[in-house]
C-alpha cells in the first residue's frame, strides 16, 4: 500500500541492550533486552501505531528511535540520515527534525518554567529569533495546539492533564518538525480528554504533514488514528500490518489475543466476545526463552517454536509476521512472486536470523 | 475542541502582556511573607549599622580610655564600654562588618563549592564515586585541627599577598568554606540523582539542549529549595565558626574587634557585666533569624507551586 512513497524513518535491525550490572566490581553481568532486533520502516505523512503490553519496549524503542540513549546494535536512518552513531553533538543539529511528544504531561513539563519558556526553550535552542519574533512565534503555536494565549505566564501546576499535554505538543511542533515519536500522549489522560489529544494530533498531521510514530496500549486509539500497526512483544515486533488488514485479521497469534482484549462496547456483542486468555507472565527481557519469545504463552505453540527464533517475514503485501505457522505461505509468495519487495524482504529475514 | 475555555474579550486585553520577569512574580510573593519581610528588614538595618553606622558614631573602636572602663549604658556610650574602656557600639560596628563579611562571603563559597560538586556527582556518573568520597573524607577529617595547620601553613603567605586583615579574611573564609561544603554537596547529589530521571530532563535533551544548560535551566531551580535552606543555615555556622577561631586566636589578630572576638572578650566579666555578652549575642542571633527567614520566604516565593496562594 506503501510503495512508491518516500520512506522517512528506516529502522534495521534496532537493538537497545541496558546492562545488568553486579558482584563487587560491579561488572557486567547481563543484559535487560528492552529491544531485541526490530526493523520497520515509516513512510511520510503516516501514522506508525506501536502497540504491545506494558514492558514490552514500545518507550525504549521510541526512545532509540530518536538516539536519546546510545543503541547497542543498528541502524537507523532519518531523512535519509544514518544516525545511529552519531554523537550528541552532531545530533544537536538534527533534532529540530525529530520530536518527541511524552506520556506524562505532568512530569515532562518542568514545574519552575512558564508556560511560554517551555515552549520557546527549542527555539532559544536552535533558533535565530529575536525575542520579539520568539514570543509571536509562541502565540501561533498555542493556537495551533488550542492554548489561550493568556495562559503565557502561568506554571504547568495551573493547567489540567490535557492542557499540559497540549503544551507538551506545542513545544514539540516548535521547531517544525518532520518526524514525531508520541509515546503514549493519551495513557495519562482522561476518556474525554484522550479523543480531544488525538484529534489535534490528527489535525496537526494533516496541516504540517507530519509523521507519527505513535506508542500505545490502548488498541482502539492506534485503530483511530494509525495507518500501519506494529504489535510487539517482549522487545521485538511480532507483526506489523496496515490497520485493517491488521484489526480484521490477525496473523500472530499474539495478536489475535491482544485484539480479543479489546472491549466491545456494545454488551449484547460483548457476550459473544470469545477472548483469548494468555496464561502466565511475560518473561524476563534479561532472559528471554529460546526460540520464539512467546512460545511460553503461545496457545499455537509448536515443538519448532522452542528452538528456532521465527524470522520477521513478508507473508501477504505490506503484512509482514514472526510467526512459524506462517512459515509456508512464506514460501508461496517467494516462489511465486520475483517482485523487488521480495529481494528486499530476504534482507530482512537475513537479519532476523542473526539476531 | 479546545478545552481552553475562551475567556472574556474585555480580560482578553488585559491579560495579554508579554511574560514579565520571573522575578517579578517571586518579589510579589515574597511580600506576601509577613516572616520574609520581617527578616528582611531586620537583616537590612543590621548591614547599615555596620555599614553606615561609623560615619555617625564617630568612637573610634580601639581608642582606649582606661579612665572610663567597665561603664553601663549611658548617652555617651549606649552599649557602655569594655574592660579597656573602648565604646562597645563602636566595637560592635566594625566587628559587625567583619562578621556579617565573613559569614557571607563564605556561605556563598561554601555554597558554590557544594553545589558544584554536588551537581557533578549527581549529573555525570563518572564523577559520582570520586566526588562523592572525597566527599566523605572531607566529612571524616577532624575539623579543628584541620584548621590549625591551615592556619599555621598559610597564614604567613596570604598577609604577605592581601596585606593583614585581608589576608586573614581570605585564610578564615577559605577556611570556613572547604569545611562546610559538604552537607550542601550531598543533599545536592540526592536531589539531582532524582530530578536527571524525570521526563522534563529527557525532553530537554530530546529537544537537543546541551548537558551545561540542561543543568542550569532544568536541574538547578529545582534544587534550590534545599540550597536555600542550607545557605541560611550556612551563614549562622560561619559566623560561630569565625567567633570560635577567633577565640583560639587562630582568627583576626586580638585588637581586631568581631561579633565572635567581643563575645568571648565579655565572658570573663559575665557576672557583673553580662550586657557586654548579651549584645554581640542579640546581634548574632539576629543576623541568623533574619536571613533563616529571609531564606524561608525566598524558597517559598521561588516554587510557582506555592506561589500565589
Amino acid at each position: 500500500m506503501s510503495n512508491g512513497r518516500k520512506k522517512l524513518v528506516e529502522v534495521k535491525n534496532l537493538k537497545m541492550h541496558f546492562p545488568i550490572l553486579g558482584g563487587l566490581l560491579r561488572r557486567q553481568v547481563g543484559a535487560v533486552k528492552a529491544v531485541d532486533g526490530v526493523s520497520f520502516d515509516i513512510y511520510e505523512g503516516e501514522t506508525l501505531g506501536i502497540v504491545g503490553e506494558s514492558g514490552c519496549g514500545k518507550s525504549t524503542c521510541g526512545r532509540a528511535v530518536l538516539r536519546l540513549y546510545d543503541i547497542t546494535e543498528g541502524s537507523v536512518t532519518i531523512d535519509g540520515r544514518d544516525i545511529s552513531h552519531l554523537s550528541q553533538a552532531q545530533l544537536r543539529k538534527l533534532r529540530p527534525m525529530m520530536q518527541m511528544v511524552f506520556q506524562d504531561p505532568q512530569a515532562c513539563l518542568n514545574p519552575r518554567m512558564t508556560v511560554a519558556s517551555i515552549i520557546a526553550e527549542p527555539l532559544e535552542e536552535h533558533g535565530k529569533l529575536t525575542g520579539k519574533e520568539r514570543l509571536e512565534r509562541v502565540y501561533e503555536l498555542m493556537d495551533a495546539v488550542g492554548l489561550n494565549r493568556n495562559f503565557a505566564n502561568r506554571y504547568p501546576h495551573a493547567f489540567s492533564g490535557g492542557q499540559r499535554q497540549r503544551i507538551g505538543i506545542a513545544r514539540a511542533l516548535a521547531l517544525n518538525p518532520k518526524f514525531i515519536v508520541c509515546d503514549e500522549p493519551i495513557a495519562a489522560l482522561d476518556v474525554s480528554i484522550q479523543a480531544q489529544v488525538v484529534n489535534l494530533l490528527e489535525e496537526l498531521q494533516e496541516r504540517f504533514g507530519l509523521t507519527y510514530m505513535f506508542i500505545s496500549h490502548d488498541l482502539s486509539m492506534v485503530k483511530h488514528i494509525a495507518d500501519r500497526v506494529a504489535v510487539m512483544y517482549l522487545g521485538k515486533v511480532v507483526e506489523l500490518a496496515p490497520r485493517d488488514a491488521l484489526y480484521q485479521s490477525p496473523l500472530h497469534p499474539y495478536t489475535e489475543a491482544l485484539l480479543s482484549a479489546v472491549p466491545e462496547p456494545d454488551p449484547w456483542l460483548e457476550e459473544k466476545v470469545e477472548r483469548i486468555i494468555l496464561t502466565g507472565d511475560v518473561p524476563s527481557p534479561s532472559n528471554p526463552p529460546e526460540g520464539c519469545n512467546f512460545c511460553t504463552r503461545c496457545p499455537k505453540v509448536m515443538e519448532i517454536c522452542h528452538r528456532i527464533d521465527p524470522a520477521f517475514q513478508e507473508v501477504a503485501p505490506g503484512r509482514f509476521v514472526a510467526c512459524h505457522l506462517h512459515d509456508a505461505t512464506r514460501h508461496n509468495i517467494t516462489t511465486s512472486a520475483g517482485s523487488t519487495g521480495a529481494t528486499t524482504r530476504s534482507e530482512h529475514i537475513q537479519q532476523g536470523e542473526n539476531a | 475542541m479546545t478545552d481552553a475555555a475562551p475567556a472574556p474579550a474585555a480580560e482578553d486585553i488585559h491579560d495579554l502582556r508579554p511574560p514579565r520577569n520571573q522575578w517579578w512574580d517571586v518579589w510579589d510573593q515574597f511580600k506576601t511573607h509577613k516572616g520574609a519581610m520581617v527578616g528582611m528588614i531586620v537583616f537590612v538595618s543590621i548591614i547599615l549599622f555596620v555599614t553606615v553606622g561609623p560615619w555617625l558614631w564617630s568612637f573610634d573602636p580601639g581608642h582606649i580610655d582606661i579612665r572610663s572602663r567597665n561603664q553601663g549604658s549611658s548617652w555617651t556610650h549606649p552599649m557602655g564600654t569594655d574592660q579597656l574602656g573602648r565604646d562597645i557600639l563602636a566595637r560592635m560596628m566594625y566587628g559587625g562588618r567583619v562578621s556579617v563579611a565573613v559569614g557571607m562571603t563564605a556561605m556563598l563559597l561554601g555554597l558554590l563549592v557544594g553545589t558544584l560538586i554536588g551537581v557533578l556527582a549527581g549529573y555525570f556518573r563518572a564523577l559520582d564515586a570520586p566526588l562523592m568520597r572525597t566527599t566523605d573524607l572531607f566529612l571524616a577529617l577532624p575539623l579543628l585541627p584541620l584548621l590549625l595547620i591551615l592556619v599555621a601553613l598559610f597564614r604567613d603567605v596570604l598577609e604577605g599577598v592581601f596585606g593583614q586583615a585581608m589576608g586573614v579574611f581570605v585564610l578564615i573564609v577559605v577556611a570556613i568554606a572547604i569545611t562546610s561544603w559538604m552537607q550542601t554537596a550531598r543533599i545536592v547529589r540526592g536531589d539531582v540523582l532524582a530530578l536527571k530521571e524525570r521526563e522534563f530532563v529527557l525532553a530537554a535533551r530530546s529537544i537537543g539542549t546541551p548537558s551545561r544548560r540542561i543543568n542550569t535551566r532544568h536541574i538547578l531551580p529545582n534544587v534550590m529549595s534545599p540550597i536555600m535552606v542550607s545557605a541560611t543555615l550556612g551563614i549562622a555556622s560561619a559566623i560561630i565558626t569565625e567567633s570560635a577561631l577567633s577565640f583560639l586566636g587562630l582568627g583576626f589578630p586580638p585588637d581586631f574587634p568581631t561579633w565572635g572576638r567581643i563575645l568571648y572578650d565579655g565572658r570573663d566579666w559575665i557576672e557583673q557585666y553580662p550586657a557586654r555578652v548579651v549584645w554581640p549575642g542579640v546581634f548574632i542571633s539576629l543576623t541568623v533569624l533574619s536571613v533563616n527567614y529571609i531564606g524561608d520566604g525566598l524558597r517559598d516565593a521561588l516554587d510557582p507551586r506555592i506561589r500565589g496562594r
